[in-house]
């Protein structure tokens, strides 16, 4: 209501100045409209000049020392040893991958299951206390998650350790700092994001295919298992693809809890991430362990941008679908 | 004991006092109606008169609706379907439905098919394969799309689509198919092949079909219903209800005074 | 009736068959649902236990600092939250909803509102770390400083530029077309139409944007450690210092509670203490963005 009027009253004011604006073509007023039509072109620009500078800065940043240490002892080298400028970096890249894919293991099924309850099965009383749970979930900033790891995740893992490596005398106790206990708090992390996608995804799926199979005598869990599911998955494929380049990217909600070694990764082994690496090292590197460094980033950077790649061509994948969906039912 | 019914055996499906509210809504006001054994029964009437409401009662469809109440006796070969510990899930199995709008999963056409006997615990690939074939057979689209079983059902024209989602519908072998509206979003080429459909699926099915188009329920059907805001106004053999109407309402319908 | 057939036990309609697979999805179903409340119920439970431990009013009224006795504080990473936050929104707000009504109003459908628009969703997918080197090596070229809070907060401005230019777009996208036709049918301007029609009706999507926005820098620290620093010092003597400070380097309370956890042990439970506060700020930033959606679809369902 407080809006149509509103809008009523600028289209009111508009009218008032509209012969005023006709009759003389106000220089004023050209003048005015070009200068908002530049700055808002260049705003929009922004975010373009913006990716460019950082993809420039990284290169410019991070090849030197790809340079200098030669692209396959980088990337292929598996010694990560500063202090003797050994900068191999193929076990960061490696717990990366498998810290990742761990963390989507544990955390799209317990995602996507959570979003066939809020949009599917959720009662209503009980949808207000999940989705809440949800959003704050996405809300907490990612050191909290790693104090909470490095409290409760590391001694539940450091438990487990023990009771598996009891009889393993050659075995390295990391007191739960390890692979396994980043892979639990990555998994937690990327919930509200596989959740939240999975969810819109669902939502979005037309009543129309869940009526149909209603009416072939499908139950309610055959349904949205083997209809609504199917039907949505290019929207989950996003989110599980969005939930990687989260996962791949976190660094402080680790660092506390995956003990920093540049081990190959084992589960229940000390492991250094790309991104913990970066943080645990930066402040103290200088020379050629800054531009490494950095070439760490830039590694990492063309990850993401792959991932940001696939997602974009789900994402036209998916529209495209729908589209097709939607002309073929009004045909 | 004058309420208990006894249906007649060539009734399939028997009705009752049937009243429906929408919430606040009476959308249906003492329905009885015999729908008969091998025969299609065309229901008529304006928008939003209770046709498709009515329709969906029958197979328990507005249960998914939230503040849908039903009261009255709906008797399937003489068995209570809104009794406790009714299967919905058998019932519709039993009791098909063939919906307005075209809507044929976003999977392959051999796949939409056989969603409803693999839900129904079918396994075995040549079981499936049979069926696959002479539910399109059935619906009379199986020479149209018999070298592209694997391809997306979406990628058929609507007329095909409304065609699979026939086939989709009699491969869980109802007794019954409840159709609403199937031609009304397809083009008249289509519309004619659904209807000469429809009189070969009468040998095999009892069918129930929503219409607004008088035409075509004096085309295909055998007897024909007159909804009129939420009451039956009328039901007779349908050449008898389009030739000599009883009802003065219904007269003015099928002379085209409103509706 | 004691023999019946296949055909007729499958076929009856009152002998509901158990399904077990539907029974054992619906379990998993409701368990995952569960492990998400418990772990958001366990988590902040935890943190409210932990961090009452050493909260107090010294805590939240005094700086840490280490000489020339020890103190455990945050008001100095409060302060410096807080100008991250003012800073960020005042460069990121402008140049985020331009962007948003260059792409809705001015940008014809074509090659360059593609560009734009991948180029925000990359920027929405670039981790905070890599902003914080690109920003420690960008911002350094241009200051000259190593760390300072300017360096910080025009870092956390590309970051949450996405966000805004995002959500803005949302909410301009929903201006029904009739507002803007009644405008530029009388032969208002583009930009008249703008001001007076489009941006008064979209203006609970831009403070949307603002709020999930302040969650973002808040809640940040990854990309802050090498930007903005980690001092902790209150650092205002004079009035020339408000503005002076932007050029010194402050930890924000993410970064000072990683310094917490980092060095352990007694200093942990000031680790939870900044935890709590943080969890507080969240908590209040919630419940804005919810008031905000609860006043947008109470005005759209008018």
């Amino acid at each position: 209501m407080e809006k149509t009027s509103d809008a009523i009253v600028a289209v009111g004011s508009v009218g008032k100045q509209k012969s005023a604006i006709r009759s003389k073509k106000s220089g004023f007023t050209n003048v005015t409209e070009r200068i908002m039509k530049y700055i808002f072109t260049v705003c929009g620009i922004t975010a373009v000049a913006c990716v460019l500078m950082i993809t420039i800065y990284m290169i410019i940043s991070g090849a030197p020392a790809i340079g200098k240490i030669g692209i396959t002892d980088f990337l292929f080298g598996d010694t990560w040893y500063a202090k003797k400028e050994q900068f191999g970096i193929l076990p960061l890249i490696l717990t990366s991958i498998f810290g990742t894919l761990g963390a989507i293991v544990i955390g799209v099924p317990i995602g996507l299951l959570t979003a066939v309850f809020l949009s599917e099965l959720a009662p209503k009383a009980l949808k207000n206390i999940v989705k809440p749970a949800v959003e704050l979930l996405a809300g907490i900033p990612s050191v909290i998650y790693g104090l909470l790891g490095a409290n409760l995740v590391k001694p539940l893992m450091y438990g487990l350790e023990e009771i598996i490596y009891a009889n393993d005398p050659t075995h390295q106790f990391t007191g739960g700092a390890n692979l396994a206990s980043a892979i639990v708090v990555l998994a937690i992390m990327i919930l509200p994001t596989i959740i939240n996608i999975s969810e819109n995804a669902i939502s979005a799926v037309p009543s129309e295919y869940r009526e149909a199979s209603y009416g072939l005598g499908a139950t309610k869990i055959q349904t949205i298992f083997k209809v609504v599911i199917p039907a949505a998955k290019s929207g989950i494929a996003s989110g599980v693809v969005l939930g990687v380049g989260r996962a791949i990217g976190e660094a402080m909600a680790i660092i506390l809890v995956a003990g920093n070694s540049a081990n190959m990764p084992e589960l229940f082994s000390s492991v250094k991430f790309l991104t913990t690496g970066i943080v645990a090292e930066f402040p103290y590197s200088s020379g050629l362990h800054r531009e490494a460094l950095f070439a760490i980033g830039l590694v990492l950077f063309v990850f993401i941008m792959i991932i940001n790649l696939i997602l974009n061509g789900i994402l036209k994948k998916g529209g495209k679908k729908e589209k097709t969906a939607k002309t073929a039912g009004k045909a | 004991m004058s309420d208990i019914i006894v249906p007649q055996s060539d009734v399939k499906l028997c009705t009752r006092n049937v009243n429906l509210y929408y919430g606040e809504n009476h959308a249906l006001k003492d329905i009885n109606l015999d729908i008969k054994t091998n025969k299609i029964t065309a229901f008529i009437g304006p928008s939003g008169c209770g046709k498709s409401t009515y329709l969906k009662s029958l197979n328990r469809m507005n249960d998914l609706v939230p503040d849908c109440k039903i009261t009255g006796q709906f008797l399937l070969d003489g068995e209570d379907i809104y009794a406790d510990g009714v299967d919905t899930n058998v019932l519709r199995r039993r009791i098909g439905m063939v919906f307005q709008k075209p809507n044929p999963f976003p999977m392959s056409i051999y796949d939409n098919i056989a969603y409803g006997p693999r839900v129904h615990g079918i396994k075995s690939k040549a079981k499936l394969d049979r069926i696959v074939e002479e539910s399109l057979i059935g619906a009379a689209v199986f020479d149209e799309v018999k070298d592209r079983l694997h391809k997306s059902a979406l990628s058929l024209s609507g007329g095909q689509q409304q065609r699979i989602c026939i086939a989709r519908a009699i491969a869980v072998q109802p007794e019954v198919i409840l159709m609403d509206e199937p031609t009304s979003a397809l083009d008249p080429v289509s519309t004619l092949k659904i209807e000469e459909l429809m009189n070969t699926l009468k040998e095999k099915y009892t069918v129930a079909i929503v219409t607004h188009n008088m035409q075509q329920a004096t085309r295909i059907s055998d007897f024909t219903a007159f909804f009129l805001v939420g009451e039956m106004v009328e039901y007779a053999p349908t050449d008898e209800l389009f030739s000599r109407p009883k009802d003065k309402r219904t007269e003015d319908y099928i002379t085209g005074r409103f509706g | 009736m004691a023999k019946t057939t296949a055909k007729e036990v499958t076929n009856s309609l009152t002998r509901k068959r158990r399904r077990v697979s539907d029974i054992m999805l619906k379990v998993l179903i409701f368990l995952s649902s569960g492990i998400v409340v418990a772990l958001t119920l366990g988590m902040i439970i935890y943190i409210v236990i932990k961090g009452t431990e050493g909260m107090s009013w010294n805590f939240l009224s005094t700086p840490a600092f280490s000489y020339p006795y020890e103190n455990y504080g945050v008001l100095g990473n409060i302060i410096n939250t807080f100008y991250l936050v003012l800073i960020t929104l005042v460069v990121a707000t402008p140049i985020g909803v331009g962007a948003a009504i260059y792409l809705t109003e001015y940008a014809k459908q074509g090659k360059l509102t593609r560009i734009i628009e991948f180029t925000t969703e990359t920027l929405a997918g670039i981790p905070s770390i890599i902003y914080g080197l690109f920003g420690s090596v960008f911002f350094y070229n241009i200051f000259k400083v190593n760390y300072s809070l300017l360096t910080g907060a025009l870092t956390l401005s590309i970051m949450v530029l996405p966000t805004i230019i995002r959500t803005t777009q949302e909410a301009i996208k929903t201006v029904p077309m009739g507002y803007r036709e009644g405008s530029i049918g009388l032969g208002a301007p583009k930009w008249h139409m703008i001001r007076t029609v489009v941006l008064p009706s979209c203006i609970d999507g831009i403070l949307t944007s603002v709020i999930l926005s302040i969650g973002r820098i808040v809640g940040e620290s990854a990309a802050l450690i090498f930007t903005a620093g980690i001092a902790a010092e209150v650092g205002i003597n004079s009035i020339c210092d408000i503005f002076g400070k932007v050029m010194n380097q402050g930890g924000s309370l993410t970064v000072q509670l990683y310094q917490y956890a980092q060095r352990g042990g007694a200093e942990m439970k000031y680790a939870f203490s900044t935890a709590l506060v943080l969890l507080v700020t969240v908590l209040i930033i919630n419940i804005c963005a919810k008031l905000v959606a609860y006043r947008i679809r109470r005005k759209r369902s008018v």
